[in-house]
């Protein structure tokens, strides 16, 4: 564990060199401990694929005081276990080619029938490694070598809501109509973010995730949407 | 009872100080870029530091009064009128149903605030009713004012007119020196890199809002080209490959791949925010120790600032 200063009221801590369970069991465990040190001198946490950042109120309490109480849970972290983090969330996917302009074309680029590609994408555990770019968007890895496949060279301007995509090593579904240069392979149904459901979001940081391939039919019947 | 919205002007946003607490699921925090004109205002107007008032970048802000009530306008210089007569600014003046109250273009600065007695009554989302446009939450629709938008608020026919002295009233030169707490990736800029940093001029580009400011000069170089994406806190200062700081502000996004080289203190970075493009900004080191002792004293300062009974007439 590594910490360095962010800002006026907020410091950072590095739990490890790049993404893996293992690092995001860190993490996990290291928001849980700041969480318990700092009580109500925190403000709020941003975890990520490495790193936690700490944002404290600096009116209630000081840098080093925070620093003090942060090297103080350094135990906690070493103690993390990779297996035994997160939730295990089931996402259903309509994996086609309406519902994922890109699959046909990812499929050929890798040299893959679809449904290897489908198969390659729904039979592994993903990690969410971090939450960002917009509300509810997850950061989910990592994705099969055979089917990662880089960003297209121009981001469509209108990607749909629930869209499915991979980038490189890692896959995520679109929360909301943005503009995106992920690869589309599928929807899913289930909103990744309700400003009115309690939650909010069916993931967090941490939890592992799977796709579960679904139906054309079962899709509508969860309310999905097709373009 | 309301406010209604005539004219909204370039970019006008409800804003309460922020929404906290909600970056584990994306949410960046909102709230007015120029946090000292805005706590003011609502001290002025003896309001909750937590109430909704309107951020008006640029000015042109045109409302209608259909309830009596109080109003006070504070931050960039603008010229306020009420039913076509100029009223001081950093002063609680008495509105009556009916009354125009109109801000004209900023001249010195950029973000005013329009504050009401008792504030804004807006519906939180995720506990807060700042707008960020980008998200679609806070305010009314998640959207900026428009023409015809109503805007609640509570009828209030007594209440002291406060005012802050005038050599108290914050200026907004064209020149800002943002103090600057190293940090994050700072030691993958080497000396000569970080020297460059912090002796040139930055002028305020055009690409200036409410997520950062980009600032051109001179290219800053890092060892590094990204980073595996990590938290972005308020002030956080970029630098991408162009070599051209962005300072992150209150919209900003939670995570980013960027190299960083510290983080404007909060204080300065507000102060920053009240620049009109071509504005000039002078970056200077100082400690974390400094940064602590700076806030404390500024907060000191604001809830401590005497404020005077007006002695305007008021109609």
């Amino acid at each position: 564990m590594q910490l360095s200063y962010a800002g006026d009221n907020a410091v950072i801590l590095y739990l490890g060199e790049s993404a893996s369970a293992a690092v995001a069991a860190r993490v996990q465990a290291a928001a849980a401990a700041a969480r318990t040190v700092l009580g109500h001198d925190l403000i709020d946490l941003v975890p990520s694929y490495a790193s936690l950042l700490v944002i404290y109120d600096p009116l209630r309490t000081d840098h080093m005081s925070v620093l003090q109480r942060l090297q103080g849970i350094r135990e906690a972290i070493d103690n993390a276990s990779a297996s035994e983090s997160g939730r295990e969330i089931i996402l259903p996917v309509y994996y086609s080619t309406e519902s994922g302009p890109d699959l046909e074309r990812l499929a050929q680029q890798c040299e893959l029938s679809v449904e290897e590609v489908i198969e390659l994408h729904s039979s592994a555990e993903y990690r969410v490694y971090a939450i960002g770019f917009a509300p509810g968007f997850a950061y989910l890895g990592e994705v099969d070598p055979r089917i990662a496949v880089p960003r297209l060279a121009t981001p469509r301007s209108k990607v749909p809501r629930g869209a499915v995509a991979i980038a490189d090593r890692q896959t995520a579904v679109y929360p909301a109509v943005s503009p995106g240069g992920w690869n589309l392979i599928g929807n899913c149904p289930q909103r990744m973010f309700d400003p009115d459901a309690e939650p909010s979001m069916p993931v967090a940081v941490g939890d592992r995730v799977r796709f579960e391939p679904i139906s054309r039919a079962r899709f509508l019947e969860l309310g999905g949407e097709l373009a | 009872m309301s406010l209604i919205v005539r004219q909204p002007g370039l970019l006008s946003l409800l804003q309460d100080p922020g929404r906290f607490g909600r970056h584990g699921i994306g949410l960046t925090t909102g709230g007015p870029l120029d946090r000292e004109a805005f706590e003011l205002c609502q001290r002025l107007l003896g309001n909750d530091p937590g109430c909704t008032a309107i951020e008006a970048s640029f000015g042109g802000l045109e409302l209608e009064a259909q309830t009596d009530t109080f109003i006070c306008v504070t931050g960039a210089t603008v010229p306020l009128t009420i039913n076509d007569r100029e009223r001081a600014l950093w002063t609680v003046h008495k509105i009556e149903a009916g009354d125009h109250i109109t801000l004209g273009y900023a001249k010195d600065g950029c973000r005013s605030y329009l504050g009401v007695a008792g504030g804004f009554n807006i519906a939180p989302q995720f506990g807060s009713s700042a707008t960020v446009v980008r998200e679609k939450l806070g305010g009314l629709r998640g959207d900026k004012l428009a023409p015809e938008d109503v805007l609640p608020c509570a009828r209030v026919t007594e209440q002291v007119r406060l005012q802050l002295p005038r050599d108290l009233q914050p200026q907004y030169p064209r020149q800002v020196t943002v103090r600057v707490i190293p940090g994050y990736q700072q030691h993958h800029f080497d000396r000569l890199q970080q020297r460059r940093f912090f002796s040139s001029a930055w002028t305020v580009s055009q690409r200036c809002d409410r997520m950062g400011y980009r600032l051109e000069g001179p290219a800053i170089h890092c060892d590094i080209e990204g980073i595996l994406s990590e938290g972005i806190c308020f002030g956080a200062i970029q630098i991408p490959a162009d070599g051209q700081p962005i300072v992150l502000l209150n919209d900003r996004q939670t995570i980013g791949g960027y190299p960083k080289i510290g983080a404007a203190l909060s204080l300065d970075a507000g102060r920053m925010a009240q620049l009109q493009p071509g504005g000039t900004v002078h970056f200077a080191a100082i400690s974390p120790h400094d940064a602590h002792n700076a806030l404390h004293l500024h907060h000191w300062r604001i809830q401590h600032m005497p404020l005077q009974e007006s002695q305007e007439r008021d109609r």
